[in-house]
């Protein structure tokens, strides 16, 4: 069973569409013992960051979350789901997150539109099977006005460029994490929600 | 480098997408459903739904659409017509929607965006913005029109545009009247001026005839994206086609 995780804001909606259509039956949940049995866990994400942290606070979330990820079992966070897997944010402020991953989450620099928002190209690095199928330099939809800076640079499995090379793909064994939508992002985007399913059942 | 995108535009009223009719692709080009997965299969960026759908009884069925388009599209999809307070926009996000488009409510009750981006994230506050040419006035400058273009605000659009930015829009969906069913082109100096004023992207809409027009609007005019309807509907261009053509004159392109 693959979860999604509702924290009241998001658009799981999208990312259940997405996934139903790959043929698996997403259980979209609240509730932290839904994490036991989880094969895999999605945590979606648009909004800010704080509020998610709030509500996945108030949901009694964050400790079954890193538990899960703890654990080694496959995660896969989007948008928000990636921001909030670092150790803070400044948006609105400096609010601490879930530190899962060393590293900060920072404003993007000024001067060109914020936010990022649109198709833009991911360049892969290395040859993470997250990118199975897919070229490299594909375009993928990206919404957000905060971008990750993880201390270890090797864990960024793909960059894009926006006044600066930003790490838009996140891998570090069990937990893959995009800066972008890939249930926005058409075709190559299902394709690797896809590949996300298929480690995810190697691994268990 | 981050990509212009195109963006048709379906005007849908009782659950029929009004224009279009000449689609011979199409078993039923009234169908919204089947026309968003034709453009999605032929490289759309993004779809704007219009609802100008007049009964709340009938908006109900705008969001069975959005519900059903969003099993089968899967890039953003904005919805605006309407929509007048939190639990409008709550109930078409959860419906599928990514992004909503407000506009006569932004306007009688600004408080309204900082509201909606507070809860739901700028990200999907659209504020679009009808402006009109001002004639008398010697300095080119736009008024903000409400209730589809019909009612006057007395709202400098430039003015109207920084403010709601500042009130949390995350994007602009800007239309000239003057220009907006003539395909002769998008009103340029609008859209620079706009484009210029603000920090978020903007959307160019209204005007567009040829390719070149779409262009235009990019380069001379600054947007972002760049939307259109009858073009598209009418089987002018097709999207493949504007793609392939803004790309060979060096815009940055999905294909």
């Amino acid at each position: 069973m693959i979860v999604i995780i509702d924290y009241g804001a998001g658009n799981l909606r999208s990312v259940a569409n997405a996934l139903t259509r790959l043929g698996c039956q997403p259980k979209v949940t609240s509730r932290p013992r839904d994490l036991l049995n989880a094969r895999a866990v999605i945590l979606p994400g648009v909004g800010a960051a704080a509020e998610t942290m709030k509500n996945l606070k108030t949901l009694g979330m964050v400790t079954p979350i890193c538990q899960f990820i703890g654990d080694g079992r496959p995660f896969l966070g989007v948008c928000i789901g990636l921001q909030i897997l670092f150790a803070g944010t400044e948006e609105g402020g400096w609010h601490e997150c879930l530190g899962v991953i060393p590293g900060q989450v920072r404003k993007l620099p000024a001067g060109l539109k914020i936010p990022h928002m649109g198709w833009n190209q991911v360049k892969q690095i290395g040859s993470h099977p997250i990118f199975d199928g897919i070229p490299d330099e594909a375009n993928f939809y990206f919404v957000h006005s905060y971008y990750v800076e993880p201390d270890d640079k090797s864990l960024a499995a793909g960059e894009t460029e926006y006044g600066i090379r930003l790490c838009s793909v996140i891998a570090r064994g069990n937990v893959i994490a995009t800066q972008f939508h890939p249930e926005k992002s058409g075709e190559l985007g299902l394709r690797m929600y896809g590949n996300f399913i298929k480690l995810a059942m190697e691994r268990s | 480098m981050l990509t212009k995108r195109i963006i048709p535009c379906l005007d849908v009223k009782n659950g029929r997408v009004v224009k279009g009719k000449s689609f011979v692709e199409l078993r039923d080009a009234g169908d919204p459903v089947e026309l968003a997965s034709f453009y999605y299969k032929e490289g759309a960026d993004e779809l704007v739904f219009l609802d100008i759908t007049a009964t709340p009884e009938e908006r109900d069925t705008m969001v069975d659409i959005i519900e059903r388009i969003s099993k089968e599209v899967f890039i953003p999809l904005t919805v605006g017509g309407g929509l007048r307070s939190i639990s409008d926009i709550r109930r078409i996000l959860m419906a599928g929607a990514d992004k909503v488009s407000i506009n006569t409510a932004a306007v009688l009750k600004p408080p309204l965006i900082r509201e909606g981006a507070d809860k739901f994230g700028s990200q999907c506050i659209v504020v679009s913005i009808d402006a009109k040419r001002v004639e008398s006035s010697k300095e080119p400058r736009w008024e903000v029109y409400s209730y589809s273009g019909q009612r006057p605000t007395a709202i400098d659009a430039l003015v109207w545009a920084r403010q709601v930015v500042a009130l949390g829009a995350g994007e602009l969906l800007l239309t000239s009247i003057d220009a907006d069913g003539h395909r002769a082109g998008y009103d340029i100096e609008l859209t620079r001026a706009v484009s210029e004023a603000v920090t978020v992207p903007v959307i160019a809409s209204g005007g567009a005839g040829t390719l070149e027009d779409l262009y235009q609007a990019l380069v001379s005019g600054k947007a972002d994206a760049v939307l259109a309807a009858s073009i598209f509907h009418y089987g002018t261009y097709s999207i493949a086609e504007t793609k392939r053509y803004l790309a060979q004159k060096g815009i940055p392109i999905r294909l």
